[in-house]
């Protein structure tokens, strides 16, 4: 096995992250996005602005930030600690928290796209059939919302996958509970274990293409929105 | 009903009834605030300050507003009426668990009166305009609507689609017990299916009542002069089947037209264009007019800039006619309000 099986850890790990962070990415982004793109509020803007910012922050300040709030005397910390559950910083659950700020913009803008783009139109078809407004939002907005949905999981998935910064600051470098494929290259460069480094990257590089190749092998030429680049 | 100022952005101020059966249909030019009439009866806009009463029952008022999906109402979209991620099966089948989709019997009926067999497994990108007008209107069929609300459903459509379209909508008030609201910019599309007229400018109401009222007296604007005309309402009085024509009897008269293969008694629709009725002082005896009728003139629009004019007759008490001739005939026919003349009808047009 070219893969050592610390190797294959981190791989599972960052898999894990990748994929519960998405799944809770979904369940937040699609009615934040649905929001976004329906009001008429004020708070329309800074919501909107508050969503984009990790576009823009360096992953340190996030994941600073983070920290501070992870820790005992931290907003969060007070929380979890309250709960019996103890502190988030250097944990799976942290580091699923920080993904998921992380990596909000590009799920929520995909979809947010996807429901301006129908327009008014056929919620006021499904209206005049009869539909209430969840009815609306689970046969019309929802279906005619795939491909940014779609496009959203993707980006998502991918974003987390390749998440450095925020690791680092609230993750550390626990073997099995936050020690992610990036942090493992990045660890083993550090020690000069360049062999290692080159399967794990090499994995990396082939696991990547193959993804985008199935995603943009089996949508052809219909556009997504945010996967327009190199398609 | 009663609209009041929209959010300032548009002003609707109408106080109408409307019939609770037939087509009234709801004239205007774009801009005149016609559709948002119909979206505020469907509850898809909502008015600062409004009344809307469907029978007995408030949809709206200073403290309520019942919401679009529980009006229970028809809507057909100039285009796009149909969810466009769904079959028009799945379309006609949607929300049949609630109260307003069909049963498996309802849709059969709907998809034979329309025609509509064939595209069942398409979906609306898949259909022509045409096509589409005629599932969206299988869809309000079965919904079984307490109003029925049409917003130029004919406007996307070429000519031949639109003629394609209209028999079916003739049809609807006889298999739609509920009052049916039809918007449209086009003379023509009124002429064929009102039963009741709104007239429409700017958000006011200028003028309600019969198609046949309102035609003759041009309170119906029409773009090309040339298109000016009346509607009689008449009824098939008898046959002459050697020469395929039908008299037909309006209030203060009779006319002969091609049959219209209607039985006797049957009512039958004739509009009658300005200029397809000339003007003349004796009964000319050698000529190819079958229809020649008594009439009075009661006025003549008259503007010295153009070679035409415009003269409404009377026939009898209650029927008005409209004759476009040129302003030299008038003057050498020496017409005046009150001038007896007879009215040469060369040629009607059946509706319905």
């Amino acid at each position: 096995m070219m893969l050592s099986p610390e190797n294959l850890q981190a791989i599972w790990l960052t898999l894990r992250l990748a994929t519960t962070a998405t799944a809770l990415l979904l369940l937040i982004g699609t009615p934040l996005a649905w929001w976004l793109a329906r009001t008429h509020s004020w708070l329309r803007g800074p919501i909107a602005a508050i969503v984009a910012l990790p576009l823009v922050l360096p992953p340190t300040v996030l994941g600073f930030y983070l920290l501070l709030a992870f820790a005992p005397a931290g907003p969060i910390g007070q929380l979890t600690g309250a709960l019996g559950l103890g502190s988030l910083a250097f944990t799976f659950e942290g580091l699923v928290i920080g993904s998921i700020l992380f990596s909000l913009p590009f799920v929520v803008q995909p979809i947010q796209n996807s429901f301006h783009a129908m327009g008014d139109g056929p919620l006021e078809v499904a209206a005049t059939f009869g539909a209430g407004p969840w009815r609306r939002f689970f046969t019309v907005a929802i279906p005619l919302a795939r491909p940014g949905i779609i496009s959203g999981s993707i980006l998502g998935f991918a974003h987390t996958v390749g998440e450095f910064g925020v690791v680092l600051m609230i993750g550390g470098n626990i073997p099995g509970e936050t020690r992610v494929v990036s942090v493992q290259i990045y660890e083993q460069v550090e020690a000069l274990q360049f062999g290692q480094a080159h399967w794990l990257a090499g994995t990396m590089v082939v696991f990547s293409f193959l993804v985008l190749l199935v995603v943009y092998g089996s949508l052809g030429r219909r556009a997504i929105p945010g996967m327009r680049y190199g398609s | 009903m009663m609209a009041q100022p929209d959010g300032g952005r548009f002003h609707l101020d109408l106080d109408a009834e409307i019939p609770a059966t037939g087509i009234s249909c709801v004239f205007g030019s774009s801009g005149s605030g016609k559709t948002t009439l119909l979206r505020c009866l469907a509850g898809l806009d909502r008015p600062q300050s409004a009344r809307i009463e469907l029978g007995d029952e408030i949809w709206q008022d200073d403290s309520r507003f019942v919401p679009t999906h529980l009006r229970r109402i028809g809507y057909v979209f100039q285009d796009s009426s149909l969810l466009p991620h769904l079959s028009a099966r799945r379309n006609l089948q949607y929300g049949r668990d609630s109260h307003t989709g069909g049963d498996d019997a309802d849709i059969a009926d709907a998809v034979a009166l329309l025609g509509i067999g064939q595209l069942l497994d398409k979906h609306p990108r898949q259909l022509s305009g045409g096509e589409r007008q005629r599932v969206a209107l299988a869809r309000a069929l079965l919904s079984k609507p307490r109003l029925l609300l049409l917003d130029e459903p004919l406007s996307a459509l070429d000519v031949a689609r639109k003629q394609e379209l209209l028999p079916y909508l003739q049809r609807l008030p006889e298999e739609l017990d509920c009052p049916i609201v039809y918007v449209t910019h086009s003379p023509d599309e009124v002429a064929r299916l009102a039963d009741h007229v709104l007239v429409l400018d700017e958000g006011e109401c200028v003028a309600r009542g019969s198609v046949t009222e309102l035609m003759a007296s041009r309170r119906i604007p029409v773009n090309a002069a040339g298109e000016s005309g009346v509607v009689l309402e008449t009824n098939i009085a008898g046959h002459d089947p050697e020469w395929n024509l039908a008299e037909a009897r309006f209030a203060d008269g009779v006319m002969l037209i091609p049959d219209p293969g209607v039985a006797t008694g049957g009512l039958v629709r004739l509009r009658i264009l300005a200029r397809d009725i000339s003007l003349s002082h004796a009964v000319e005896a050698h000529s190819s007019i079958l229809n020649r009728l008594p009439a009075t003139v009661e006025r003549i629009e008259d503007s010295p800039d153009t070679a035409m004019c415009m003269v409404h007759l009377r026939i009898g008490e209650n029927t008005r006619l409209l004759s476009r001739v040129s302003r030299k005939s008038a003057r050498r026919l020496e017409l005046a309000p009150g001038s007896p003349i007879y009215a040469e009808i060369k040629s009607v047009a059946i509706l319905q």
